[in-house]
C-alpha cells in the first residue's frame, strides 16, 4: 500500500545530518543530495533505495558476520510504543515525525552541560558501522547494520564528574507527531538509564542511521542508543536529554512492570521474563528457533561488568 | 436445509481463514509470519466465540430464531480456528519441541488457561451433532454451558499475554460480560414498573 501525502516539511527547510555531515562534497553531489531530500520530505514508505545515505563510515572489528536482517524487516516491525503498540504501528504513523532540527540537553554531574544541536552534538566523531545481534526481550532477534558512534567519547566531551555514577536518557515529548503517546499505555516521556561502566563500554553506541542511510523515523530517529548485549527496549529511541546521576534513574518499562523488566535487563537465557521462557528466539527470517546466548553473544566483552552479582537478583 | 443463507453465513466464518490463507501465498505475514498466524487465529477464536455467544440474546431482543439456527455453525466455526490457533504454536513456533510444550504448558499462566479452554472446547465440538443432542439429554446443556468458562479463559489468555497495552482484551471481556448479562433473566421489579405513561403538558400553555 502506498499513500501519498504531501510533504510535511517543505525540502528547502530541511538541514539534514546527511548533508551536514558531507557539506564538503556538497557542491559536487548537490543535485542527487537534492533528490534523496526530496524524498524524505513525502511519507511514501522508505526503502533500502530511498532511504538518505550517510557518507564516510568506518568499518568495525566489533561486527558481526552473521547475515543481515533485510532492511524491509529492520523498518517494518519494530516496537516503538510512542507510534502504537502494533509491529508495524512505527512504520505506519511516524510520517508526520520532524527529526529535523533536533538538539539534545547534556545535564547533571558533569563539567560541560549544555544543550547542543545535533550537528555539534555528532560532529567531532566519526561514524561507524557496527553489525550488531538485537535480541528483543519478546523473543525475537535481527541482525542490523547500524550506523553511530561509540557512547563513551561523546560522553567524554561533557567531563562527567566523579559523582557521575549513573546516564540517564529522556526521549522526545511530542503527543501531536507521536499518536502513541496520546494514551498512557507506558508513562510518557521514554526514560532509561544506564550505569556508568557499561555507557562506557566500546560496544555501546548511539546511532544516528543504519544500512548506511540515515536512520528512519520508526527505528527511532534522529539518535537512539544501541547496547547489544541488553534486550532491545534499553536502547531508547529519539533522545533530547542526557543526564549524568549519581543514583540510579527511573526506567520506563520497570516503572510498568518492576516483576518483568529490571534495570539491567541484560540478555539472560537463564533469567525467564516471568510469563514466558527467554531461552530461545527466534532469528527474524528463520523458521526454526535459536538458542539465546548469555549477554547475547558478547558475554565475553561484557561479562566482567558484572563479576560477583546476583543475575537473578539484578535482571 | 441448506439454502442461500446457510451458504453466506458459512462463507462469512471461512473468509478469515481463506484471507490467511492469500496472505500467506502472497507474502502478506510481514517480517515475523508465525506470530501473525498465531495472533490472527486468536483473534478470530475470539471473534467467533463472542458472535456464537450473540446469538441467544440475538433472539431473545429480535424474537427471531434464525439466529439459533446458526450458532452451532458459529461454534464450530470459534472450534475451527483454535484448532488452527493452537496448532500454530504446537508446529511452527514450538515445532514440536515436546520438552518446551509441557513446560510452558506447566509453568506459563497464560498458555495454561489458553490450553484448558482449547481442550474444553473439544467435548463440546464432539458432541454438536444432533444425535449427541438427543442421546446426552439434559446433560448436553451442562455440558455446553461449559462455552462460559472456555471464553473467560479465553480473554484472561489475552490480557495475561499483552505487555502493557490492555485495551484491546479489556474491550473483548466488556463485551464478552454484556453478552452474559444479556442472557439473565429479566428481574420481577423490572416487570412490576408500571408502564410509562405518554408525555404530556410540559409544553407552555
Amino acid at each position: 500500500m502506498l499513500i501519498k501525502r504531501p510533504p510535511d516539511i517543505k525540502p528547502s527547510e530541511i538541514t539534514s545530518l546527511s548533508l551536514y555531515l558531507r557539506r564538503r562534497e556538497f557542491l559536487k553531489d548537490s543535485a542527487l543530495a537534492g533528490l534523496a531530500i526530496a524524498g524524505l520530505g513525502a511519507s511514501a514508505p522508505i526503502t533500502a533505495a530511498t532511504a538518505e545515505k550517510l557518507v564516510n563510515i568506518r568499518k568495525s572489528p566489533l561486527s558481526t558476520n552473521e547475515e543481515l536482517t533485510p532492511f524491509e524487516a529492520v523498518t517494518n516491525y519494530n516496537n516503538f510504543y510512542e507510534f502504537g503498540t502494533d509491529k508495524e504501528d512505527p512504520a505506519a504513523n511516524s510520517g508526520k515525525f520532524k527529526p529535523h532540527p533536533w538538539s539534545v540537553q547534556v545535564a547533571g554531574q558533569c563539567a560541560k552541560p549544555g544543550t547542543y544541536n545535533l550537528e555539534d552534538f555528532i560532529k567531532p566523531h566519526a561514524l561507524e558501522e557496527r553489525i550488531y545481534r538485537l535480541r528483543c526481550v519478546e523473543a525475537w532477534s535481527m541482525v542490523i547494520p547500524w550506523v553511530g558512534i561509540p557512547l563513551a567519547d561523546v560522553l567524554k566531551r561533557f567531563e562527567p564528574t566523579g559523582n557521575a555514577k549513573y546516564v540517564a536518557f529522556t526521549t522526545v515529548m511530542r503527543p501531536n507527531e507521536m499518536p502513541g503517546q496520546r494514551r498512557a499505555v507506558l508513562e510518557w516521556p521514554y526514560v532509561e538509564g544506564l550505569r556508568m561502566d557499561e555507557a562506557m563500554h566500546p560496544l555501546t553506541i548511539l546511532a544516528v542511521g543504519l544500512y548506511g542511510a540515515v536512520l528512519p523515523n520508526q527505528n527511532g530517529a534522529p539518535l537512539r542508543l544501541v547496547v547489544p548485549w541488553k534486550y532491545g527496549f534499553k536502547g531508547i529511541k529519539s533522545i533530547v536529554k542526557i543526564e549524568f546521576t549519581e543514583n540510579q534513574p527511573p526506567t520506563t518499562w520497570n516503572i510498568s512492570n518492576g516483576q518483568e523488566y529490571g534495570f539491567y535487563s541484560n540478555v539472560n537465557p537463564e533469567v525467564d521474563h516471568p510469563r514466558w521462557s527467554q531461552g530461545k528466539e527466534r532469528r527474524i527470517g528463520e523458521f526454526l528457533k535459536r538458542k539465546t546466548l548469555m549477554f547475547n553473544g558478547y558475554a565475553d566483552q561484557v561479562a566482567s561488568l558484572y563479576t560477583g552479582m546476583d543475575l537473578q537478583k539484578f535482571y | 436445509m441448506r439454502d442461500r443463507l446457510w451458504y453466506g453465513v458459512f462463507l462469512c466464518g471461512l473468509a478469515p481463514f481463506l484471507w490467511l490463507v492469500f496472505l500467506v501465498v502472497s507474502d502478506g505475514l510481514g517480517a515475523n509470519p508465525i506470530e501473525r498466524i498465531t495472533h490472527f487465529t486468536g483473534d478470530w477464536q475470539l471473534n467467533l466465540l463472542l458472535t456464537t455467544l450473540a446469538m441467544t440474546p440475538l433472539r431473545r431482543l429480535t424474537r427471531k430464531n434464525v439466529f439459533i439456527r446458526f450458532r452451532r455453525m458459529l461454534g464450530l466455526f470459534a472450534f475451527f480456528y483454535v484448532c488452527l490457533h493452537f496448532s500454530t504454536w504446537l508446529v511452527l513456533d514450538q515445532f514440536f519441541d515436546w520438552d518446551d510444550i509441557v513446560r510452558d504448558i506447566a509453568k506459563r499462566p497464560f498458555i495454561t488457561v489458553g490450553f484448558t479452554a482449547f481442550l474444553l472446547l473439544i467435548p463440546m465440538a464432539v458432541t454438536s451433532t444432533k444425535k449427541m443432542v438427543q442421546r446426552l439429554g439434559p446433560y448436553w446443556r451442562k455440558l455446553h454451558s461449559c462455552i462460559y468458562v472456555i471464553g473467560t479463559l479465553g480473554i484472561i489468555h489475552y490480557l495475561w499475554l499483552v505487555k502493557a497495552d490492555k485495551l484491546v482484551p479489556i474491550i473483548y471481556g466488556s463485551i464478552f460480560v454484556l453478552l452474559l448479562v444479556l442472557r439473565l433473566p429479566v428481574p420481577q421489579w423490572l416487570k412490576d414498573l408500571p408502564p410509562l405513561l405518554p408525555q404530556t403538558g410540559n409544553q407552555p400553555g
